[in-house]
């Protein structure tokens, strides 16, 4: 039946629309997050780099502690992952990255006889590792998306609970690091133990500050300031992670849409031709038909009527007349 | 000579701006005041209200919950969790918060998440220039 393909292609454009509607919808929106998202990274930079160069001046007093945070472990039994992901889908290879990173990480780790525990931040990264009957030690939902330094502090309070407990040996971090736009980059790191107030403090400026007083003594200050340290690098870490996921979405969304785009137009050029052929055929139906009625005109064999006589409703066979004809009617 | 005051929390900087003094308490070290060309210092902030005092005289009060005071030539840089302006202090909030560490307190003398409670909702109070 002619007609019936253009209207399978007018339906499937439509729901492509609706597809490319959603998909721009959500490009513009991770778009402003994406801006969002990187100034509170921004925001948040000054406290990190101070309490940097706190610790700086805390090692250019000689403040190397014995403290719990920095203690390298003898032997490495258990590894604690940390793996930030986001909640929700539909962001490129955002998760994927992340979780096979973390995922080799552990394999890894295994291989060499190694214990794992897993802590992980976002429902992706819990699906996944659910899904693979993972052994799940803590999982946050609900802060990877807009992170706040609450939800930073209470991850941290159990990672480092974990490790100063002696639970786990080694902490490792496994978040997406935000570069620009453009690129977003996974990052392994080690989370704890922090590296020795030196290491930190020859990563800062390296020139020799003034002699310091503290209060109420170099130790006390580090002890507490070390705590802070930690819960800063996550926050600044979930920051990076969340400006990724949002990058990453848009270009996703971005690409979604084009496709949409290029689909709509090819869809379109099908319909246009599905619907011309079914006009010509049409057509050609038409001018068959005219061509076989002028052909067939006045055969005796025609018993259809083109137009009634009234006066006589049921002539003779071989007595018709045809009123088409007749110019005077 | 003034005093470049900035005060950060670890989401933003909460406050920014010139002084002539500034006036902290210190964890175990009673109040401190810092001027300009100050000896290098950092110290453990207590739970106490901070004073800024600008070059005329006038004074500014924030309620700093813990935190940090690095004090370098003409800077001065608190970092704390929590800081909170003058204005931004809910009084009946307060108010209630202080009411209810105060009774968790009393139930409980070893309560130490109670009484630390109790002293941020005081120095919120004092700071709001609440006095009873």
């Amino acid at each position: 039946m002619p007609g019936a393909e253009e209207r399978v292609l007018r339906r499937r454009i439509g729901s492509v629309q609706n597809t490319k509607k959603i998909t721009r919808a959500m490009e513009l929106i991770a778009a402003t997050r994406v801006v969002r998202a990187q100034m509170r990274a921004n925001e948040a930079r000054p406290y990190a780099e101070t309490l940097t160069s706190v610790i700086e001046d805390l090692a250019a007093g000689g403040a190397e502690v014995d403290h719990p945070l920095l203690r390298e472990p003898e032997s490495v039994d258990k590894v604690g992952f940390v793996v930030i992901t986001s909640d929700r889908g539909l962001a490129g290879p955002y998760n994927a990255n992340v979780i096979r990173a973390a995922e080799r990480e552990l394999m890894a780790s295994r291989a060499g006889g190694v214990d794992y525990s897993l802590v992980l931040i976002g429902k992706k990264a819990g699906d996944y590792f659910r899904f693979r009957h993972y052994r799940i030690d803590a999982l946050y939902t609900g802060m990877s998306d807009k992170p706040a330094y609450d939800d930073a502090r209470e991850v941290a309070d159990t990672v480092t609970e974990h490790f100063e407990s002696g639970a786990v040996d080694k902490i490792v971090l496994v978040y997406t690091e935000f570069v620009s736009l453009g690129t977003q980059r996974v990052r392994v790191r080690r989370f704890l133990p922090l590296e020795t107030t030196t290491t930190i403090a020859e990563a800062g400026a390296p020139e020799r500050r003034a002699a310091f007083e503290f209060e109420p003594s170099p130790p006390a200050v580090l002890g507490a300031l070390l705590p802070r340290y930690v819960e800063a690098r996550l926050y600044a870490a979930l920051l990076d992670s969340a400006a990724s996921e949002h990058a990453s979405r848009q270009r996703a969304m971005k690409a979604a849409t084009d496709n949409a785009e290029e689909l709509i137009l090819k869809l379109t050029r099908r319909m246009n031709q599905a619907r011309q052929d079914a006009i010509t055929t049409e057509i050609m139906e038409i001018i068959g038909g005219a061509a076989a009625l002028a052909e067939h005109k006045g055969s005796e064999e025609d018993l259809l009527l083109d137009e009634l006589d009234w006066t006589e409703p049921f002539p003779a066979l071989g007595k018709r007349t045809f009123f088409a004809h007749n110019p005077e009617r | 000579m003034t005093l470049q005051v900035e005060l950060v929390s670890p989401e933003r900087i909460v406050h920014s701006g010139e002084a002539e003094m500034v006036i902290a308490r210190t964890e175990g070290g009673g109040d401190i005041a810092f001027m300009a060309g100050h000896v290098p210092f950092i110290g453990i902030l207590a739970i106490h209200p901070l004073r800024i005092i600008a070059g005329d005289g006038s004074e500014e009060m924030m309620a700093v919950h813990s935190g940090f005071v690095e004090v370098s030539g003409d800077r001065v840089a608190i970092l704390s969790d929590v800081c909170e302006v003058q204005d931004e202090i809910v009084v009946e909030r307060a108010r209630e918060a202080r009411d209810r560490a105060r009774e968790a307190a009393e139930a409980d003398p070893a309560d130490e998440k109670a009484e630390r409670a109790l002293r941020r909702a005081l120095v919120r109070l004092e700071v709001a220039g609440v006095t009873e």
